[in-house]
């Protein structure tokens, strides 16, 4: 049996883990060792933003040790990756340098989406719970050190998500040293936190009752263990978790700690995070828990695993991207007709220059958003229409898409009307060729040529159409359009309207 | 006394007791006997160096915290002294009365007193003398040029008076009386002087030699009879030519003493956390080395005592008066002495393990299921061959191993700085802290280390006490651990004499388990739960209480409820206390526990359900076993704590279950024949002394010696099994 082994590295903001999995054929995939430890590097980059020398060295160490952990397992295979702890530090270029001089390893730095993505990735190591919670209205909660993450599912795919920058570790660096007393720390983290709570509901939830929770993250589970059994109760009513959640009253964090098993540094951790996931549930009630206890390296390793078709990778998480971003278009009462309109073409346009742009799946992904987002400005100024889509997408937390990836989003949806800078990025300007091609076929807002048919024929793009309809208007305004295509690609768009005889 | 509990120092001093009744039982052979006597004496040393030691340093500290049965550390040690002077007595009496008679009756003649030599063994002793000892030895005299020499911990020595010798004075005398006469003529005022001078008494001083560590110290010397064996002890040769040491003086008395230091690095770890707080609040020093125990001959000159009490700085109750030898470690040389087998007890060879086939593959037959080990009544050798065969499997990646203690040449060790010069990632756990053992523990890790193994030292602040070896192999389905779990240390010399158990598993959820042991010790988070593993100090205590509750609750609800658990050492107030509540409550609880039990047994309104007994054999009981009824899904577990705080609460220790149906009936089984001993056990009464058993009416049965017939049976069908096998014809076993 074809047995794999692959290993995962977060950098995180709270602690450096490795993971090693094994993936065998029968498309399971089993952890093997899971290595955590703590080291507060977000401590440091919240505060100072950036990360000392003496605790770069200290991190370096750790991570060679991680890397003697390779060994042991014979790994070949693996992903590093840093999140906000690194991200977020004005030396990251320096520090990712000295890792890698250091140990060896390369390590990424990735944004919260893909951060995020790789989280909701997780979830499908547990294909039966995660179908089973993922119907009906879910939110997926995730607590991480340096900030929150609420995603709301609709229908399978993420509707929504929204980032709440207080994690655990602020929430204790601030709060900790204010107050010992629990009851106090409520009030202060009510405060702290109920404000984007409410808001956060009443923007995204709305009246929409929420059925299922999935509190994502390792921190969590801790929470849910029998201490006599030592078992996690995984799957939970929120009621169970609030009996406990209750039960924390006014306890000392050593009381707590005994409680949870756990170290009373880990307690402070701990306990702002259940008192978040408590207040999110009170907020906006729901009746069933998952706790699955994935973390980001699950993620990692399911992306790896799906990528060399080590695991079943049917779910499609595209779909997730796609309904995001349908949902950002709606906020922003984008023309549905039109966009779904542009969308087809621009893809067919896409897919016919296969060839002669040469760019991947993850484009064509791109190309479909920013025609799905491509007038989200007008939403406020009409007149200003590009630079507004700009800052909306830029302002906008997409879940899997990668910090650059939203920019050249960005890029693509702006430069489809105003002018082009020089030196812009090449994909973004393949992909705002076949955008302005695109929205051109539509100037009218009318879809007059929804009929139309794609044809590369020798130095020309011949695209029918049999429609009736006066199509001035487009061809006119088409010349420009077609000409920066001809520039990108060296081929000529070009309209051909069925002559009816009336 | 307190009602609840049990001092656990005197608890302690118990268990002393009943070793020392093993020595003063007759039914035990002699030399058997004299094994028992000097384990008595080692077992105080140690006592006084560790607790003793511990105690004094609280009341240095003005440390007045209360213990378990409600004595400040002054009153526990006044109570240690009075019942040590007891307890020393009692141990001179038997060598004396009882040991030495039996020894000459069976030709055994121990000299020690060298004024009993006869003519023909003095001249051998002399000569002795002059050949081995005199180069090697150190006397040191005392005077205002010479300070008071340190006298090393624990080592042996004799204190002399000395006075110069007449001639010597003389001497010196008439010189001086030369010069004063010349001064005298102009000096008359001194004249007063002179005479307070010649009344002056002879000035003693002191002197002090070490007794040679380098040599041996029984000597055999030639015996009066044919048949006999004498020996006498080095102290008394070096005594009986001490004024060769002192030429010029006269010596007035000489004794042997031997002193005791509050000489341990680091306090001890029962009482550290507390007592460290508290010397630092009061920024007062610990007395390193103070002197804690003087032991010296009973007929000691009261001048030269003065000197000793004074520059020691012990106080009277500290001073030990010993009728005969000082250190009767020495016994333990005797018994290494060649011949004398019939005063020994047979020698036990521990027997081939039934389900292991040394010549196959023991991964292969881990994979079978679960491996019980019962040493010393079944060998070590799996386990030595385990890491062995690991070392050289070409499809191991990784070896991990907990060592604590380690015996001189380890054959693990060895195994385990192969693997590492095979490629296999070696990584060893080294407890440097493992009490006494911190030179010999430095000197191997930094072989290993050479070797190319990766050696971690531990969890600051916490001793790692587990014993767990962790094999992992890459083979066809993917990575498989093989896990090997015991109640005692990876040291094939103590597991010929203490009795422990062990357990082979491969089960996935236990080796994900050890994995997270290694993890932990390596200095990486805890994980967030366990599989199967209970783990000290952060789960452990919570584990106990629940299996104990989890009994009191059947027992409420009038269903039958019963723990028996085998430690060393029971002294933790929460299990006491839990033990007391399960006891009310109607569970049974039978304990049976080698050493200190602060807990009372079968007080009436406290704790009738519950029976403490000690085994004393010549094994060393070792192991912790711990059965629980569970409303009859029994469960078991075994591990390396006893129900002490120091191990729930400040060591890394691992409760593992038994869960293999056979291996928990056998298991089950080594207890039941446990509380059947009759012979071996001392049960605990009411009033907390113990006793032996009354044997009236009951078969008589010693555990320890059950064991080893047992594992010799079996071994035995063992092999004629496999004779049979063997001699089976090929004709008849395929029917033809």
């Amino acid at each position: 049996m074809a047995v794999t082994r692959f290993a995962a590295i977060n950098i995180g903001s709270y602690e450096l883990m490795l993971k090693i999995y094994e993936l065998t054929s029968r498309k399971k995939v089993r952890v093997l060792n899971n290595i955590r430890y703590v080291m507060e590097l977000g401590r440091e980059t919240y505060t100072e933003q950036k990360i000392s020398f003496e605790t770069i060295e200290k991190m370096c160490d750790v991570l060679e040790g991680f890397t003697k952990i390779f060994e042991e397992y014979q790994i070949h295979d693996y992903e590093a990756y840093a999140t906000s702890g690194i991200r977020e530090a004005e030396n990251a270029e320096i520090i990712l340098d000295r890792i890698k001089v250091r140990t060896g390893l390369n390590v990424k730095i990735i944004s919260n989406s893909e951060q995020r993505l790789l989280a909701y990735k997780a979830l499908t190591m547990y294909p039966e719970e995660f179908e089973a919670f993922s119907k009906g209205n879910t939110a997926i909660v995730d607590v991480g050190a340096g900030s929150i993450q609420i995603s709301i599912l609709d229908k399978k795919n993420i509707a929504s998500t929204q980032n709440i920058k207080i994690g655990s570790m602020r929430i204790r660096e601030l709060l900790l040293n204010l107050s010992e007393n629990m009851s106090h720390f409520d009030i202060l983290l009510d405060e702290l936190i109920n404000n984007d709570l409410q808001t956060f509901k009443r923007m995204f939830i709305k009246d929409k009752a929420i059925d299922n929770i999935i509190a994502t993250g390792e921190q969590i589970t801790l929470f849910t263990k029998n201490k006599d059994t030592g078992e996690f109760n995984r799957l939970m009513t929120t009621e169970d978790f609030m009996g406990r959640y209750k039960m924390l009253g006014s306890k000392s964090h050593a009381e707590i700690a005994r409680e949870l098993q756990v170290t009373r540094e880990q307690a402070t951790i701990l306990i702002p995070c259940a008192r978040i996931y408590g207040r999110f549930i009170e907020v906006v009630g729901s009746k069933k828990l998952w706790v699955p206890g994935t973390d980001i390296c699950d993620g990692i390793a399911m992306d790896y695993g799906i990528r060399k078709k080590k695991v079943s990778g049917k779910y499609d998480f595209n779909a997730d991207i796609l309904n995001e971003v349908r949902g950002i278009s709606k906020r922003y009462k984008g023309n549905s007709a039109h966009i779904q309109f542009i969308k087809e073409i621009a893809l067919q346009i896409f897919d016919e220059t296969k060839k002669i742009h040469g760019l991947s799946g993850k484009e064509r992904l791109l190309l479909e958003l920013a025609a799905m987002l491509h007038d989200c400005g007008k939403y406020i100024s009409i007149h200003d229409a590009a630079e507004c889509s700009y800052h909306i997408i830029m302002a906008t937390e997409i879940i899997g898409l990668s910090h650059r990836e939203r920019e050249m989003l960005a890029e693509i949806v702006k430069y489809n009307t105003v002018k082009m800078p020089a030196g812009m990025n090449l994909t973004v300007i393949k992909l705002t060729a076949i955008l302005r091609v695109a929205n051109a076929l539509d100037r009218s807002h009318k879809q007059k040529m929804s009929d139309c048919r794609l044809e590369l024929k020798g130095r020309e793009l011949m695209i029918h159409t049999k429609t009736k309809e006066d199509i001035t208007l487009e061809k006119g305004l088409f010349v420009d359009k077609a000409e920066f295509f001809e520039e990108v690609y060296g081929i000529k768009p070009v309209i051909k309207q069925k002559k009816f005889l009336h | 006394m307190n009602d609840r509990y049990t001092n656990r120092e005197l608890s302690w001093l118990d268990f002393n007791y009943r070793i020392l009744s093993e020595a003063r039982d007759k039914t035990n052979p002699l030399f058997e006997r004299l094994k028992f006597l000097s384990i008595t004496s080692s077992n105080l040393d140690e006592f006084f160096m560790v607790r003793v030691a511990s105690l004094k340093d609280m009341v240095h500290a003005d440390f007045n915290k209360k213990d378990i049965a409600g004595m400040t550390p002054k009153e526990q040690i006044s109570a240690i002294l009075d019942e040590t002077h007891e307890f020393v007595n009692l141990q001179y009496s038997t060598y004396n009365r009882s040991l030495i008679p039996a020894l000459k009756n069976e030709g055994f003649i121990v000299i020690d007193k060298h004024e009993a030599l006869n003519g023909e063994q003095k001249k051998y002793v002399d000569q002795y003398f002059d050949e081995n000892i005199y180069p090697v030895l150190t006397p040191m005299a005392v005077d205002s040029s010479r300070p008071f020499p340190l006298i090393r911990n624990k080592s042996l020595n004799i204190a002399a008076l000395l006075e110069e010798k007449e001639e010597l004075r003389e001497k010196v005398e008439n010189r001086k009386k030369e010069r004063e006469n010349k001064e005298k003529e102009n000096k008359e005022k001194d004249g007063k002087k002179e005479e307070n001078k010649k009344e002056k008494k002879p000035v003693l001083e002191f002197a002090t030699v070490q007794v040679p560590a380098v040599l041996p110290r029984v000597v055999t010397i030639p015996s009066e009879e044919e048949g006999q064996t004498t020996v006498i002890l080095l102290e008394e040769i070096i005594e009986r030519h001490i004024d060769k040491l002192f030429m010029n003086y006269k010596v007035v008395c000489a004794h042997p003493y031997r002193v005791m230091r509050n000489a341990d690095l680091t306090i001890d770890e029962d009482d550290a956390e507390d007592l460290l707080k508290e010397i630092e609040k009061q920024l007062k020093k610990r007395q390193w080395g103070e002197a804690i125990r003087l032991e010296i001959e009973d007929k000691v000159d009261k001048r030269l005592l003065g000197i000793l009490k004074e520059e020691l700085g012990v106080n009277d109750n500290d001073i030990f008066f010993i009728n005969g030898p000082l250190d009767f470690t020495f016994f333990m040389k005797l018994y290494g002495m060649d011949g004398f087998q019939k005063l020994k007890a047979p020698k036990f060879v521990p027997q081939p393990n039934p389900a292991i086939h040394p010549e196959e593959d023991i991964f292969a037959q881990i994979s079978r299921g679960d491996i019980l080990l019962h040493h010393p009544y079944q060998t070590f050798d799996p386990v030595v061959d385990f890491v062995k065969q690991a070392a050289r499997d070409p499809k191991v990646l990784a070896i991990k191993q907990t060592l604590y203690r380690v015996s001189g040449h380890s054959p693990i060790i060895a195994s385990l700085a192969q693997a590492a010069e095979n490629g296999k990632q070696v990584s060893v756990l080294v407890e440097l802290k493992a009490r006494f053992d911190e030179e010999n523990n430095i000197n191997w890790a930094k072989m290993l280390e050479k070797a190319g193994c990766h050696v971690i030292y531990g969890l600051k602040g916490l001793k790692t006490h587990s014993k767990i070896t962790l094999v992992v192999r890459s083979e066809e389905d993917g990575i498989k651990r093989y896990v090997h779990l015991a109640t005692g240390n990876y040291n094939d010399s103590t597991a010929k004499l203490y009795t422990d158990m062990g357990l082979f598993t491969c089960k996935q959820a236990v080796g994900e388990d050890a994995t997270a042991v290694f993890n932990m010790l390596s200095g990486y988070s805890e994980p967030a739960g366990w599989n199967k593993l209970a783990l000290a100090p952060l789960w452990l205590r919570d584990k106990f209480e629940h299996l104990i509750r989890r009994e009191i609750h059947a027992a409420q609800e009038g269903k039958e409820a019963f723990i028996v658990a085998k430690m060393n050492s029971l002294c933790d107030r929460e299990i006491i206390d839990l033990l007391y509540e399960a006891s009310a409550a109607g569970v049974k609880v039978d304990l049976i526990i080698r050493g200190i039990c602060c807990l009372k047994a079968g007080v009436e309104g406290l704790s009738e359900n519950i029976s403490v007994r000690s085994i004393v054999g010549n094994f060393l009981e070792h192991s912790r076993i711990f059965y629980f009824h569970n409303r009859g899904y029994e469960e078991i577990y075994m591990g390396s704590a006893d129900w002490m705080p120091r191990n729930l609460d400040k060591r890394v220790e691992i409760l593992f279950p038994v869960e293999d149906e056979k291996l928990k009936a056998e298991v089950i089984h080594i207890l039941n024949i446990q509380l059947a001993d009759t012979l071996k056990a001392h049960v605990m009464k009411a009033d907390g002394s113990y006793e032996k058993l009354d044997k009236r009416g009951k078969t008589a049965l010693s555990s320890q010696d059950y064991f080893c017939k047992e594992a010799k049976e079996r071994a035995a069908a063992l092999k004629n099994n496999e004779i049979q096998h063997t001699f089976i014809p090929m004709s008849e076993r395929n029917g033809i």
